[in-house]
């Protein structure tokens, strides 16, 4: 709808604009060895024409301006509503670990921790299997149609919705380990990674495996574009010098791109830090601090969706805020970083 | 003869030719080709998982007064048209702003320090995590109007909304030829009757990929919802009341232990998972077309 307004302008406008100009007659009484096309000006001065150009111009500017204006507005608010909870705890927040409603203490140490943690165990699954995905569905293992195929499942789970994923997690996928879990408890109880009695499904190694499901296609489909984007005289070249298939793939091919690989594990850690719904749902939710993967735990966005709804003193709300303010620095260092490498990595292979 | 032509043997020179790998590089060689095909295979079972098994479940439970009762009777008809009216005011918010931004990065100018800072901002916020989405929508629209809203609601989808439809619309702007615009303006047509009447007008297909993916996304979104739109068990007043949503219908009642609250959260899975599946695919094979022709 919005669309069809600009072309019935413009098509009104360029149609009289043609019958101004053609209707002119082609040669002028005044002089006959004048050019008979020097008389046609091909400016554009018809008022109304100028005008919508120049508008539509502004337009686009203003807009262009107005979507920068919202990353900087967003910073700005988050600062100004954290503020309270700023002037009153300082760099202390950040080591403090009791969030104690009732009696207006905050700290975030536990929220940081299962935060860290559980993006760290992502990162540790889904780098390994991102790059094996991305590799399959790059080199020839597969026919052309496969590879495809499997490139583009991959990528529908990225488009689930968290929340689906979340229920998943908590009807079918923790039965499901559940059993390991407590295997591990049992088995390896003495060291402190597995120091739990009896564990429940929901955990931080849980949580850390469905975010390692999440983050899983952003990591694959970078890297496989990454590994398409390199040139294939460095395949050739190896194949010809006489290396297997995999020794081009790890002494060539992964070097040549690692900055783009790096690049994506980053996204993919962006992505991780700032999952919310799925973690929530499986997380177990507790602000203690535990060294053990199989005790319950919290992070920044669980505990963001699990209180702000209800959240009325201006410090609860202010110290939720900072939360969301360390969570915002964290995601926009890590995106920024992976945005110049990845963007690095593609004007370096154009050279 | 020339010299270079020794007299080995022909079964020399064939043994030359033919010398197998030593087996330590070939096990290495097939190995890895069967972990990383194994790996693979673990990469899909989730998502075969998830898809039948919200399957398996919402389709048992599906009944069809469901869409037009609200969560107190034991449907979700508000919830339907909740997130129909927060989308709805997320698309008119960002619909216009992402693709003039998205025509601006394209055709102002491609190499040009502010349009590569432009898309560099824009880069950056697609990667902002949706509930700091949500806090921001908050800070601006709840705080200033004291209550929750579908207005809020439908703010914080528009921040979420507008760089997927930035970048689309710039990518398929990207892929007209430029010879098209060259001829536009030979023929006279001032930049904004050529962006118009002939780029836009062709890459429409794309624009309209990149805004269906978007609202695909804005759609399945919970987190930015809870604080700002909340949650509503009736129907809804008006747009500056709370207001139920999918997402959020969901991720309420999925620990309430009646079996109508249960079968509904199924239901709604399977309705939110089948309009993203769908879109997906319809958007993969428009691009394909495209590609193709």
């Amino acid at each position: 709808m919005l669309a069809l307004i600009p072309l019935l302008a413009s098509r009104t406008l360029l149609n009289r604009w043609i019958m101004a100009n053609l209707s002119k007659p082609a040669d002028d009484n005044s002089s006959k060895q004048s050019h008979p096309d020097a008389n046609i000006n091909l400016t554009v001065t018809d008022g109304k024409n100028d005008w919508m150009d120049k508008g539509f111009t502004l337009i686009v500017y203003v807009f262009a301006t107005v979507t920068v204006f919202v990353l900087f507005w967003m910073s700005w608010v988050i600062f100004e509503k954290a503020y309270p909870a700023i002037i009153k705890f300082g760099w202390k927040f950040l080591w403090s670990q009791n969030w104690d409603v009732p009696n207006l203490v905050f700290g975030a140490l536990p929220y940081i921790y299962g935060t860290f943690l559980s993006s760290a165990i992502a990162i540790i699954l889904a780098v390994p299997v991102g790059l094996a995905v991305a590799l399959v569905t790059s080199e020839d293992f597969l026919p052309e149609w496969l590879r495809s195929t499997v490139a583009f499942a991959i990528e529908l789970v990225a488009a689930i919705p968290s929340v689906i994923i979340g229920l998943w997690g908590i009807f079918v996928f923790i039965p499901f380990i559940e059993p390991f879990e407590k295997w591990l408890a049992k088995t390896f109880y003495w060291i402190p990674l597995f120091h739990t009695q009896e564990p429940s499904g929901s955990n931080l190694l849980t949580a850390g495996i469905i975010l390692a499901i999440m983050i899983l296609p952003t990591m694959a489909a970078i890297s496989r574009d990454v590994l398409l984007a390199t040139p294939p005289e460095l395949r050739s070249g190896a194949l010809a010098l006489g290396s297997t298939r995999w020794e081009t793939i790890f002494l060539v091919l992964l070097p040549a791109g690692f900055s783009g690989i790096v690049g994506a594990t980053m996204l993919a850690l962006g992505r991780a830090l700032g999952e919310t719904m799925a973690v929530t749902m499986v997380i177990g939710n507790s602000s203690v601090i535990s060294l053990s993967l199989l005790d319950p735990a919290y992070s920044i966005p669980a505990v963001l969706a699990n209180e702000f709804a209800e959240a009325e003193n201006v410090l609860h709300v202010g110290s939720l805020t900072y939360l969301a303010l360390i969570l915002f620095a964290l995601t926009l260092i890590v995106n920024i970083g992976a945005v110049f490498l990845v963007q690095a990595f593609g004007s370096h292979q154009k050279e | 003869m020339s010299s270079f032509q020794q007299s080995k043997a022909p079964e020399d020179s064939a043994a030359e030719l033919f010398t197998p790998l030593p087996i330590k590089r070939l096990l290495f060689n097939s190995g890895m080709t069967a972990l990383a095909f194994a790996l693979t295979g673990l990469a899909l079972i989730p998502l075969l998982s998830i898809l039948w098994e919200i399957l398996r479940r919402g389709m048992s439970s599906i009944r069809l007064n469901m869409f037009v009762k609200s969560v107190i009777d034991d449907g979700f008809g508000n919830a339907i048209l909740g997130t129909l009216v927060m989308v709805g005011i997320a698309s008119l918010l960002s619909i216009p702003l992402g693709v003039v931004t998205g025509i601006f990065l394209a055709e102002f100018g491609r190499g040009t320090k502010i349009v590569n800072f432009v898309r560099f901002v824009t880069m950056i916020l697609t990667g902002v995590p949706s509930i700091i989405a949500g806090v921001f929508a908050y800070g601006v629209i709840v705080l200033s109007a004291k209550g929750f809203s579908a207005v809020a609601g439908g703010f914080a989808l528009a921040v979420i909304m507008l760089p997927i439809i930035v970048l689309t619309t710039e990518e398929t702007l990207k892929l007209i030829p430029n010879d098209q615009r060259l001829a536009s303006a030979a023929l006279g047509a001032t930049r904004f009757q050529t962006i118009f009447r002939v780029i836009v007008a062709a890459a429409i297909p794309g624009i309209t990929t990149g805004v269906l993916l978007a609202v695909a996304r804005a759609a399945g979104e919970t987190a930015p919802l809870l604080f700002t739109a909340l949650f509503s068990l009736d129907w809804s007043q008006d747009l500056f009341s709370p207001t139920a949503s999918m997402s959020v219908l969901i991720f309420n009642l999925y620990n309430d232990p009646s079996p109508e609250r249960n079968r509904l959260i199924w239901t709604a899975s399977i309705i939110l998972l089948t309009l993203v599946v769908a879109i997906n695919l319809s958007s993969r094979f428009l691009t394909q077309k495209r590609i193709k022709s």
